[in-house]
């Protein structure tokens, strides 16, 4: 098979391809997303944990 | 309501967040490798199908995406039970973490199965059983995502989303009869429990690996949402203080 013929996957090449895609597209951003979700939450988290035992140890000083 | 002690620990927050990352790495790998071997066979070594040429290769994203669609609901629902229930926090989570997941393969079944009518059927939608039904769950999604950020409260938010979960239920049954119920375009199940599958081997074979694939990627980004509203569910807690408190900070 040439590479030609598995692009026009016999005539119906748009279908096929653009339902790939698309199904590409989509399960990527499930991945990117909660990624993305995970790493701000542990930095807003951190950033607020830092930020109370500097007010804590501010009030003991 | 008594519960095994065990079913206790697994449901502790802290000790799922403490083993969900081994699991969803493994699960993810696993994914990649079924992704592999289901798209080579799927797109490369299967054969043209005698009706429908190359576009039945839709097939592998198409089938996967709508029974995923089906079973992701299903947990969404039963957890959200549980979480109604028995008052189990991770129990919430994972319903309310697997909703955006389900929108998504139910996005994906209507989407691919409409770009697949266009050539088979000769037009991008009908108003038939299977296709309505299957419309309405992409529905109940969207409605159980919004009901979930109209409320402040997290706890409030997943009981309504519980609630609103188990009565759309009903469409469940609906979208899985749907074609025999009523005469429809779509065709009938080609794979069935009780009878021998009406589809060859080398077709099979590389949806059975989608099918595979599409399952544990549902599982390992799951785990990975399930994580993030862990930390926010229980951010004032001790063990996540110091999980994340001032000693580990990393910039």
């Amino acid at each position: 098979m040439s590479l030609n013929e598995f692009f026009s996957m016999g005539g119906y090449g748009i279908y096929v391809w653009s339902s790939y895609g698309i199904c590409a597209v989509v399960l990527l951003l499930n991945v990117i997303q909660p990624i993305m979700r995970e790493r701000r939450t542990i930095r807003e988290l951190q950033k607020r944990f830092s930020l109370t035992t500097v007010n804590k140890s501010d009030e003991h000083l | 309501m008594y519960l095994p002690k065990w079913i206790h620990q697994f449901g502790a927050p802290k000790y799922f967040y403490d083993i969900s990352f081994c699991i969803s790495r493994w699960f993810g790998i696993i994914c990649i490798i079924c992704f592999i071997c289901g798209l080579y066979g799927g797109l490369i070594l299967a054969p043209a199908d005698y009706q429908q040429g190359d576009s039945f290769r839709i097939m592998y994203i198409h089938v996967p995406s709508a029974w995923m669609s089906l079973f992701v609901y299903m947990v969404m629902a039963i957890a959200g039970g549980i979480g109604l229930i028995w008052r189990i926090k991770l129990a919430e989570i994972v319903a309310r973490s697997s909703a955006p997941i389900g929108a998504s393969f139910t996005f994906l079944a209507l989407v691919t199965g409409s770009i697949w009518g266009k050539p088979m059927w000769g037009t991008w939608w009908v108003w038939d059983a299977r296709l309505t039904s299957e419309l309405i769950l992409l529905f109940l999604y969207l409605g159980y995502i919004a009901l979930q950020s109209a409320f402040e409260d997290r706890r409030v938010a997943a009981r309504a989303g519980a609630i609103l979960a188990l009565v759309g239920i009903v469409n469940i049954p609906i979208i899985h009869y749907s074609v025999e119920w009523w005469s429809t375009l779509h065709q009938g199940p080609t794979i069935s429990k009780f009878d021998k599958p009406s589809i060859h081997l080398s077709m099979l074979i590389p949806l059975l690996f989608m099918v595979f694939a599409f399952k544990t990627f549902y599982i390992t980004t799951l785990l990975i949402r399930v994580r993030s509203e862990i930390l926010e569910y229980e951010c004032n807690t001790s063990w996540v203080k110091q999980l994340l408190g001032n000693n580990n900070v990393v910039k």
